[in-house]
């Protein structure tokens, strides 16, 4: 049984073992063709390189990078220490030590447990975005922010000076893009205990 | 002899100025032909570039294999570059500059074989790649070494026999004697089109550059003959091959192309030391030229496969060779030019 496939493009072509002609078997009208090939990239102007540092190729708004935890309105910590993420992450990457929330930080921390650390190995992660899926108190989020290479290794595990947005409402990270209809209306459905 | 030998240091430091910049060029023209931009980090452009890779080059853990033949892998990078600076001294690089009486000639040797004498320095130059391949002790390399060596030795046939033809019209084996004949006449690009295809083809593969790169071709023998050398011995013989570059290109514009001729110039009444760096200025505009098709060719087509490169070096280009020969004695005998 023969299974012809559609081409994907026009420029796929027929190869057969036929005998070459006399002027294919002298190669240089092939090899001009090549060349005048080469020469007309040579001479376009338009490139295809984004000069990095510089200049950003521009990225999508929920794109997956640099994590984020959120507060909420009132500046306290969403984040509860649950580890959810930690055991949804594929990569292993996240650690989090959880403490008790005492007396008089009630501004600080939303639950009465905190996460005290919470750090993750940025050179583990691979951006997958389980431990948002995970999150049962939309605490963590991936942002449209890269995360900047350095020389180092240590530098990579990200602990939560790197992770926790600022206080100030305006230095707040907008994360409302990844919130699409459908993950919106699926934090509705009460019935998995996941969104209670 | 103060002057020649002045010459001589000026002509080293360009050659190896040129060949710095080839590597620079070679990106370059990589990049732009890939819809790229090439290295732009180092200087304006990039231009500082070839001195970071030499730096690079320098600061690199100089590494011997154990089991390595040392004085031959020391001597096959020496051998691979003082022959590809060697060839240089037999091409004239210029007419004859005047100073009050004194003349000075701007090609440092001339002998009345100076065609052989780059054969012969060719030649010596596969040694080093073969010492040097020998002499890692491992067996990527030997393979390399090997395959450089027969392909090198089967193209300098072709070439060699491409030459006869070109020699039998010129009359003469010396580099400035050709540069003379082609001065007023027509260049012998002209005379000798298929000898020029031929030798072009073949001084490709004299280089090991593309589409004849199978001595290093690095898919196969992760870096031929030069896999177990690092350091500035790798960079030997990376910058012998831009060196090499560099010496062909000049060869095939002086053999072909009118050396320091310049076309369509009337040079009556003009100062002859002017007329000189104007033909030196000209032979480097052809040389940047073939320098440039050296890359573009580089870039445009994939590697032949090596019985494809033994069937291509034996069996056509030795017999058209052949051919031309006939073809060109055939003529001169009709013209005349000879007797029987």
């Amino acid at each position: 049984m023969s299974t012809t496939f559609q081409p994907l493009t026009k420029r796929s072509q027929v190869v057969s073992d036929k005998k070459m002609t006399l002027l294919e078997r002298i190669y240089l009208p092939a090899i001009l063709k090549g060349m005048s090939i080469t020469l007309k990239h040579f001479l376009t102007p338009r490139k295809a390189t984004v000069k990095y540092p510089e200049q950003e190729r521009p990225r999508s708004a929920v794109y997956r990078g640099h994590h984020v935890l959120k507060r909420d309105e009132q500046g306290r910590e969403r984040c509860t220490a649950c580890g959810l993420c930690a055991v949804a992450c594929p990569a292993e990457a996240i650690t989090m030590v959880a403490a008790e929330r005492r007396k008089g930080e009630e501004n600080l921390y939303r639950e009465e447990k905190y996460a005290a650390v919470y750090e993750i190995n940025m050179l583990r992660c691979i951006y997958c975005g389980d431990c948002e899926d995970a999150c049962p108190k939309e605490a963590i989020f991936l942002t449209d922010r890269i995360v900047e290479a350095d020389y180092l290794r240590k530098p990579f595990v990200f602990g939560k000076n790197e992770l926790v947005e600022p206080m100030e409402k305006s230095k707040r990270i907008d994360v409302s893009k990844r919130q699409t209809p459908e993950v919106l209306k699926f934090k509705e459905q009460r019935q998995y205990s996941h969104n209670r | 002899m103060l002057a020649t030998f002045i010459f001589l240091v000026i002509m080293l430091l360009v050659t190896l100025g040129v060949a710095a910049y080839e590597t620079y060029a070679e990106r370059k023209v990589a990049a732009f032909m890939q819809d790229r931009i090439g290295p732009d980090r180092a200087g304006p452009f990039g231009l500082l570039q070839p001195i970071a890779d030499g730096v690079k080059m320098f600061m690199k853990e100089d590494f011997i294999p154990s089991t390595a033949n040392r004085k031959l892998y020391f001597l096959g990078p020496a051998i691979a570059m003082t022959t590809a600076l060697l060839t240089g001294v037999v091409i004239p690089w210029g007419g004859t500059l005047t100073f009050g009486d004194a003349t000075f000639s701007l090609q440092a040797a001339d002998p009345g074989i100076g065609i052989l004498y780059v054969f012969a320095m060719v030649s010596i130059g596969v040694y080093g790649i073969m010492l040097g391949g020998w002499a890692s002790n491992n067996k990527y390399a030997l393979y390399g070494a090997i395959r450089a060596s027969s392909q090198m030795i089967s193209y300098e046939l072709a070439m060699g026999m491409s030459l006869v033809a070109l020699i039998m019209t010129t009359g003469t084996l010396s580099m400035s004697g050709i540069v003379d004949g082609q001065l007023d006449g027509l260049w012998n690009v002209a005379v000798q089109p298929l000898g020029v295809l031929l030798f072009i083809t073949c001084a490709f593969a004299e280089c090991n550059r593309a589409p004849f790169d199978l001595p290093e071709c690095e898919t196969e023998l992760v870096g031929g003959y030069h896999t177990e050398f690092s350091s500035m011995k790798l960079g030997f013989y990376l910058f012998a091959e831009y060196v090499n570059m560099f010496i062909s290109s000049a060869v095939i514009s002086t053999l072909y192309f009118g050396g320091y001729d310049i076309p369509f110039l009337d040079q009556k009444g003009m100062d002859s030391n002017l007329i000189t760096i104007l033909g030196t200025a000209a032979l480097f505009v052809k040389i940047t030229f073939f320098i440039f098709l050296f890359m573009w060719i580089r870039w445009t087509l994939p590697r032949f496969r090596y019985d494809q490169l033994m069937n291509l070096g034996w069996k056509k280009l030795i017999p058209l060779a052949i051919l031309n020969i006939l073809i060109t004695g055939g003529y001169m005998v009709f013209n005349g030019n000879v007797k029987l």
